[in-house]
């Protein structure tokens, strides 16, 4: 079986307000990706327009973000699972090629949120789980996600400092990130003083510092044929593993909160299979920390940890750059913000940027196995990726 | 010409109601006689909570009313502070979820309950309850 390669990679700097359309945004993200890959827009065959709907006005962007990249007349299409369109997207590109229709793919993500208010992003945000019988309630992302922690929290013996630290860890590399929209360093102490930001109120248990950063962005990965990977690229990196899965929309559908989200452990489950790996082969990892807890059950959905003890790798440190299984060390959902459909595309663009050697200042040493895990929803949908040289 | 009347009675669900048409439409008048009620398929007895017009199981649509009755487990919970839209003059309110193990109900707990008092495992029940906005909903309270 033929493989499928990565040979470009790009994104724009993640923002709060991006001053322009949203055609202008995705162009910033493509510029790299197409300036990485050194290709020209006649060398791709198709695109897929990834994000999560309703924040803009335009209906169907994809045809609109296609003609602005000159990818017309080549086939495009939009593919949406919330926040982890771009790797569904990712998925479908491989399925594309894989099944030998196209031999280079662009897969674009992208998000404007800046253009309705907090509160109203709240709300849709809230509609993206199930409106019928949860949204009277008035639910938002932050208070499902308080569910899972406040579950979590009392049978494995977590507290919030621990949930705490993992933002500290976040802010450490968030100030490392030139495209980074959150660029301070946190301290635990934030979260005590009623002065920070980040002690502030929002669902309890958690805090306003347990919260990503909503953000403006765009994110471009270039997918081609193992053929056209190696005539086109130095370095390609090939994609070993797409895991998907779906769970429950409605809260009363979940078996346990206090396992975490169970389409991530699909995903995975999927993902190291389609591999021929295990955990303990991976040496970096991008995981869909849109609140702090998510982060800290994704260290045991992806079997980093045994189920409870994802405390344990916080508290030790090696989640850091220099531990054994570094995680999110480009800022994380936390820190450099997280533009939803941008999402997944900008967390593949940083274990790819390590793979090839290229990150930099967060360069974690040698890695030669990389996984993206990314979710949409409340655990609504799961993308488990595994990337390797 | 006069156009068909909706059955639109599901607009009176909760604070804000985002949906008015729907099969289950009687859970309304239920929650006006003060029950909670759930549907099971009469062909492989599957229960549904919240209620649906359809099994998946046996891909029937002859559904049966049962009474979510007795109590639950608390599962979790959270304190919102901040609100989205619409629903901003509730605040501070709590959601949760309750486990009756056949089936689970989400909802918020009852507001004279300070936050201190709640903890996962408690025991727990379903009212219904009527709105400031004379809407209907169901709350959680000690059992």
């Amino acid at each position: 079986m033929s493989r499928v390669g990565i040979i470009g990679v790009g994104q724009s700097k993640f923002v709060r307000a991006y001053p322009g359309s949203v055609r202008e945004l995705v162009f910033e993200g493509f510029k790299e990706a197409m300036e990485d890959a050194r290709i020209s827009v006649k060398d791709i065959d198709a695109s897929i327009i990834a994000s999560a709907p309703e924040y803009d006005k335009q209906r169907s962007p994809a045809g609109v973000i296609a003609e602005y990249l000159g990818l017309i007349p080549q086939p495009t299409c939009y593919i949406e699972t919330l926040c982890s369109s771009s790797s569904m997207a990712l998925r479908m590109a491989y399925s594309e090629i894989k099944a030998g229709l196209h031999d280079v793919v662009a897969v674009i993500g992208f998000q404007k949120m800046s253009e309705i208010s907090s509160m109203e992003t709240q709300e849709r945000m809230g509609r993206g789980a199930d409106i019928q019988w949860e949204a009277p309630f008035g639910t938002m992302m932050p208070a499902y996600y308080a569910m899972y922690a406040q579950a979590y929290m009392a049978e494995h013996g977590v507290t919030l400092d621990d949930l705490a630290m993992i933002r500290v860890k976040a802010a450490t590399y968030g100030r490392l990130n030139e495209k980074a929209v959150y660029r301070k360093a946190v301290t635990l102490e934030d979260f005590s003083n009623p002065e920070s930001r980040m002690s502030g109120p929002i669902a309890a248990p958690l805090r306003v510092g347990d919260c990503c950063a909503n953000a403006d962005g765009s994110s471009c990965i270039i997918v081609a044929s193992e053929e056209k990977a190696k005539s086109m690229c130095e370095k390609p990196v090939w994609i070993m593993g797409v895991g998907a899965a779906s769970e429950t929309v409605n809260m009363a559908g979940r078996s346990d909160l206090t396992i975490g989200l169970k389409a991530g452990i699909e995903a995975g489950k999927e993902a190291y299979k389609m591999a021929g790996i295990t955990p303990e082969d991976i040496n970096i990892a991008e995981v869909h920390d849109c609140f702090t807890i998510a982060e800290m059950m994704a260290y045991e959905n992806l079997g980093f940890a045994k189920p409870g003890e994802g405390k344990d790798l916080i508290r030790s440190g090696e989640t850091y750059k220099e531990g054994h299984i570094p995680v999110n060390v480009d800022g994380g959902l936390l820190s450099k913000g997280h533009p939803i459909g941008a999402t997944g595309g900008s967390q593949i663009r940083t274990i790819v940027l390590q793979l090839r050697g290229e990150a930099g200042d967060i360069q974690v040493k040698d890695p030669a196995v990389g996984l993206v895990h990314n979710i949409g929803g409340v655990g609504l949908y799961g993308n488990v990726t595994i990337l390797g040289r | 010409m006069a156009e068909k009347e909706q059955d639109t009675r599901f607009t009176k669900f909760g604070t804000v109601s985002f949906t008015a048409l729907t099969k289950v439409n009687d859970f309304i008048d239920h929650l006006k006689e003060g029950k909670i009620t759930g549907t099971k398929c009469r062909h492989c007895g599957k229960t549904y909570f919240p209620p649906r017009a359809d099994c998946y199981n046996c891909l029937n649509s002859d559904m049966e009313w049962f009474e979510v009755s007795g109590s639950g487990k608390l599962l979790s919970f959270s304190m919102l502070q901040y609100a989205p839209v619409g629903f901003e003059g509730d605040l501070p309110y709590t959601i949760a979820l309750l486990d009756y193990g056949d089936y689970k109900v989400f909802g918020r707990t009852d507001p004279t309950i300070p936050y201190e008092k709640l903890s996962v495992g408690m025991k727990m029940k379903t009212a219904v309850t009527k709105l400031d906005n004379e809407q209907l909903t169901y709350i959680f309270q000690e059992a």
